[in-house]
């Protein structure tokens, strides 16, 4: 193992400002991603930034009855919150779907949003991956690819990003906020993840050296019945091969707002758009369910090794909305 | 019996008050592991972390490419790495002497035999070692080391109809066939003919290989983590031309083996370096390190052909079995043998294939052979009681057979119909409706299946030494091998019983080969063998002390050796037999399956601890649920390495995807053998694979012959409900 250089930040000026000192330096959080990544010489940093004791670990009310979240707030602190569990259930089931309690006692919301793909071309410095060395290739495209994207990806990468939380904060329009030398900044999430296109390895729209701060959920009324499904090849401990956040207002067997989300399906957590037009104004049955997903997967392109995901998450959009509507009709 | 448990929890050296009245009865009585509160308190070491003084530090570097042959190891750089001592590879490493056959019947594996040449037969073969002050410091030079090949093109695809297969020996005889099978078939009511395959399968016991070698007073001194230390001192006093009186190999507590932890490169690379530098030199193995160079099971594809009456009579029987090995090391992964134990036909072919590519050596695994032998063959079964409307039990009753299938010997016990029984009894097989699909609870849709299992119940020669102490207390020395199965503590109630005292008077030394040829923790013999001669040895000091008045200061020692005892037992089929049963539920819309419940009834011998006994065959089972639902090495096609090669890429079951599993036994007594104990180790996951895969055709009315049964494979494979 390298060594590095290791600095514990006592405030967010003087976090950004240690980054900012070394060009090769990362922010360390709870590490649950950021040290295997060291250790496999994925990430080789000159200096770690750690940001875990940053006084970013607490979660608010905003004015407008949304949820201002810090970045260093742990997975379990969040999911064990009582204002999350109530007001937006989706997140926590996420949270809670992913890794095991002692990785959610360490890891940070922040970063959370910034963990890397478990490809394993990515994870392995002995192969070809555009993300970790631009240029040199996908072979996943032509290899082992079947938990690889079927959404939004390119010829130049098909990795899928792994977070669940994430998954659930797509369907609720979170926004992230970030700190740079220069000041405050923010992103929504819907902008936070870049398109693949030819650059792989630009994952998001942080500037360079961008310490993210917390994320800033709005008041999302229908996200009271919501729900986080995830599929995945063992009961725990995996990460998804597709999973989905729903949330569903139906009044009188219609539709009013549905807000649906996708993992494991692209290189961002995938915000189903298109399924979300048909479902909007239609009437909560599953005819429209199959309709609405449908719609979001025309736009599919699997590889040969993954087209069951398409299958998978069509009858997974159909399950979690069928379950909701039944719970709204109650 | 007389129930005694005093004592046990300490161990005997921590025993302050000796226990006066005669006890016995200590085997068949639950007793907690004699070394448990060592090992839960951390105070049980294992290889990896035993402090010696200036002790340096190995890491082995492993080839990117897949086949070619080493360029140059431009070794100038990392040698001015701070803290690098050497760096050891094919171009400075001491010749070793490999032609030989060592206690288990095999030549040395080159992937073990580090550096002796250029050829780089697979990805992930060791090409150097880097030794440094610090494990940090070698691990940093290691991954700087550059190496360059002349890469050539590789070939890793195994698949069933390769044409370079050729039948391969192995450890019985690579093919057994009688009668006409072409005849037979046409003659039959009922055909099966369908080919199945499991992946690639790897150990993943919880701790990795470990070794220290140093040099001590003139002899080879090596502190490992292996599942025989005689085994392992024998081939490395012949890797390295030493007297065997030369070489001692200790291994004290052994977090896993499952097979893999024989001679690997760890132990001969950290000797070389220890020689090379004389100081002690320790290699710890990473998980991915561990993908290529500690054996796995092969890949098998398995094709069965059965054929029977309308009543489900067996006149025809044909497994083959296809698995792969290296290009430098011959291993076939037998599992056509199960068949020459559990059916018997007129018409009756097996045969066991291999065919040589560009990957690592395979080994012994979690039931080599019978594992994914029992998939295929108790898989088939099911589909051809389906075939013939006869319930699985029923038919498995029906084809029973007599004596051995293939050797015409008689069983020493055979109570695999025992074991149904008391095992459809419980789990409550009688009404069950056999018709599949027809379970449904909301996307989930529910089904029971069935499987037999059998596992050879062998031994292998050992020897033991039992010493009266002037204390009172009793010292016994064997190289046995405790990897986690509870063998320490069995051995002490065989012990107790056998000098007629209780457990907490006996002293359990294990773990070091200076204690004489012992049997191998392995092919589920360690127990039985180890037993064996412990009970030789103690049945005569017993009778030895009967007549003395007093003990003497050095105490009184009898040795005892079984090699010729076993050599006059009878020749008899010797086998664990069981009954397999499991629930599980398949979601229709995801493609996932759980298994719900899973019981296993099976016929054992004698059985010692019933606490452990239960939590090896438990854990085979488990790693039954695993090997069905999980378990699948992947390789990459254009490197010819592992994709995804460590825990997080290769997924055993977790505690969420173990339901309520139980285990229990028959009595299954044989008047004929001297210990009456089998080996348990192995036979909980014989059969497991198949309950569960038979159950999800019952299930789903889909059959999945191609293992594990991922979620996308039952999305794919349609059926009527999904």
């Amino acid at each position: 193992m390298r060594e590095f250089d290791y600095r514990r930040a006592d405030d967010v000026p003087g976090a950004v400002a240690l980054l900012d000192a070394d060009p090769d330096a990362r922010y360390l959080g709870g590490g649950t991603n950021l040290v295997d990544l060291m250790r496999t010489g994925v990430e080789r940093p000159a200096r770690l930034v750690d940001v875990r004791r940053l006084p970013l670990d607490r979660i608010e009310p905003t004015d407008d009855g949304g949820l201002r979240i810090g970045a260093t707030v742990t997975n379990s602190d969040l999911a064990a919150h009582p204002e999350v569990r109530r007001r937006y259930p989706a997140l926590t089931e996420a949270v809670l779907a992913g890794a095991s309690g002692q990785l959610r006692n360490m890891a940070t919301v922040g970063g959370n949003l910034l963990q890397r793909t478990r490809c394993g071309y990515f994870a392995d410095v002995t192969k070809p991956c555009n993300k970790r060395l631009p240029g040199s290739g996908c072979p996943a495209v032509e290899g082992e690819h079947h938990n690889h994207a079927v959404l939004g990806a390119t010829e130049h990468c098909v990795a899928v990003h792994p977070s669940d939380m994430g998954v659930a904060l797509a369907a609720f329009d979170a926004v992230v906020s970030y700190r740079t030398a220069d000041g405050p900044g923010e992103s929504a999430f819907a902008d936070f993840y870049l398109p693949v296109g030819d650059t792989p390895h630009r994952e998001t729209a942080l500037p360079q050296g961008a310490l993210v701060t917390g994320i800033t959920l709005p008041p999302v009324p229908s996200a009271a019945r919501s729900r986080y499904r995830k599929v995945r090849e063992r009961a725990s401990y995996a990460f998804a091969i597709g999973s989905v956040a729903a949330a569903l207002d139906v009044s009188n067997g219609v539709v009013r707002e549905a807000r649906l989300a996708l993992g494991a399906v692209a290189s961002r957590p995938w915000r189903a758009h298109a399924a979300e037009r048909v479902l909007n104004g239609a009437p909560a049955s599953a005819d429209y369910f199959a309709a609405a997903a449908d719609a979001e997967l025309a736009a599919a392109r699997p590889l040969p090794g993954n087209a069951y995901k398409v299958t998978l998450m069509r009858n997974l959009m159909v399950a979690v909305l069928s379950e909701l509507a039944e719970e709204a009709a109650r | 019996m007389t129930v005694t448990t005093t004592g046990t929890e300490t161990g005997p050296a921590h025993a302050t008050t000796a226990v006066t009245t005669t006890v016995t009865g200590a085997v068949g009585t639950a007793h907690t592991r004699v070394e448990g509160r060592d090992k839960v308190t951390g105070a049980a070491r294992y290889a990896g972390e035993i402090p010696f003084a200036d002790l340096a530090h190995g890491w082995l570097v492993l080839s990117t490419v897949a086949r070619g042959r080493i360029g140059t190891v431009e070794t100038g750089p990392v040698l001015a790495m701070p803290g690098v001592l050497t760096v050891l590879h094919h171009g400075n490493a001491p010749r070793l002497h490999l032609d030989y056959i060592g206690m288990l019947g095999t030549p040395p594996d080159p992937t073990a035999a580090v550096f002796q040449n250029d050829r780089v037969p697979h990805a992930g073969w060791p090409v150097a070692l880097v030794v440094a002050e610090t494990s940090e410091q070698a691990r940093e030079a290691a991954e700087a080391l550059v190496v360059t090949y002349e890469q050539e093109p590789h070939d890793i695809e195994f698949r069933g109809d390769r044409p370079d297969a050729f039948t391969l020996d192995g450890h019985m005889p690579a093919v057994t066939e009688k009668g006409d099978l072409d005849a037979e078939l046409a003659a039959s009511a009922h055909v099966v003919d369908v080919e199945y395959t499991t992946p690639e399968e790897h150990h993943a016991m919880m701790e990795p290989h470990a070794a220290t070698a140093r040099w001590d007073d003139g002899r080879l001194d090596v502190v490992d983590s292996n599942q025989g230390t005689t085994w392992v001192a024998d081939e490395l006093s012949r890797m390295f031309s030493l007297d065997a009186s030369a070489v001692r190999v200790r291994s004290e507590h052994v977090g896993g083996g499952f097979g893999s932890k024989g001679v690997r490169a760890h132990q001969v690379s950290a000797v070389m370096a220890a020689t090379a530098l004389r100081r002690p030199v320790r290699v710890v193995l990473t998980r991915r390190q561990m993908f290529s160079l500690t054996g796995y099971r092969s890949p098998t594809a398995q094709r069965i052909r059965l054929g029977a009456d309308a009543d489900g009579r067996l006149r025809a029987l044909e497994h083959r079995s296809l698995s792969q090995t290296s290009t430098v090391w011959d291993f076939v992964e037998p599992s056509a043998g199960v068949a020459r134990v559990m059916y018997d036909a007129p018409a009756h072919r097996t045969a066991n294939e291999a065919v040589r590519l560009d990957v690592p050596s395979p080994t012994w695994m979690r039931a080599p052979g019978e594992a994914p032998g029992a998939f295929a063959l108790e898989a088939a079964l099911d589909e051809l009681a389906e075939r013939c409307g006869v319930d699985p039990i029923e038919l498995r009753l029906r084809n029973e057979p007599e004596r051995g299938p293939v050797s015409g010997m008689p069983f020493s016990g055979h109570r695999l119909a025992a074991c149904f029984r008391e095992g459809a009894r419980r789990f409550g097989w009688a009404g069950r409706d056999p018709r599949p699909g027809l379970r449904r609870e909301g996307d989930l849709l529910i089904g029971t299946g069935t499987a037999a299992a059998s596992f050879p119940a062998g031994a292998g020669p050992s020897t033991a030494a039992v010493t009266a102490e002037a204390d009172g207390t009793f010292t016994v020395r064997i190289a046995a091998a405790d990897i986690g199965t509870g063998a320490r503590t069995a051995l002490t109630l065989v012990a107790a019983d056998a000098l007629r005292v209780a457990p907490a008077r006996i002293r359990m030394r294990i773990g070091d080969s200076d204690f004489g040829p012992a049997m191998i923790a392995g092919g589920s013999t360690g127990t039985r063998s180890w037993a064996w001669a412990i009970t030789v040895a103690a049945d005569e000091l017993r009778e030895r002390l009967a007549g003395e008045a007093g003990i003497p200061a050095e105490g009184v020692t009898v040795r005892s050796d079984t090699t010729a005892a076993l050599g006059a037992l009878a020749q008899k089929e010797r086998h664990s037999f069981g009954a397999q049963f499991a629930e599980v539920a398949v979601d229709v819309a995801t493609g996932e399956v759980r298994v719900r419940r899973m019981l296993g009834v099976f016929a054992a011998g004698r059985i010692v601890n019933p606490l452990t006994a239960r939590g090896q065959l438990v854990g085979g089972m488990v790693w039954g649920i695993s090997m069905a639902l999980h378990e699948e090495g992947i390789r990459d096609r254009v490197s010819g390495g592992h994709y995804g090669g460590d825990l997080a890429g290769y997924h055993i079951a977790t505690n969420a995807d173990v339901p309520v599993v139980e285990a229990d036994w028959v009595d299954d007594p044989d008047p004929d053998d001297p210990v009456g104990i089998k080996g348990i180790g192995e036979v909980g996951i014989v059969g497991a694979a198949a309950a569960i895969a038979n159950a999800v055709w019952h299930a789903t009315g889909v059959r999945h012959r191609n293992l594990p049964i991922r979620p996308d494979r039952v999305l794919t494979a349609g059926g009527p409900h999904v």
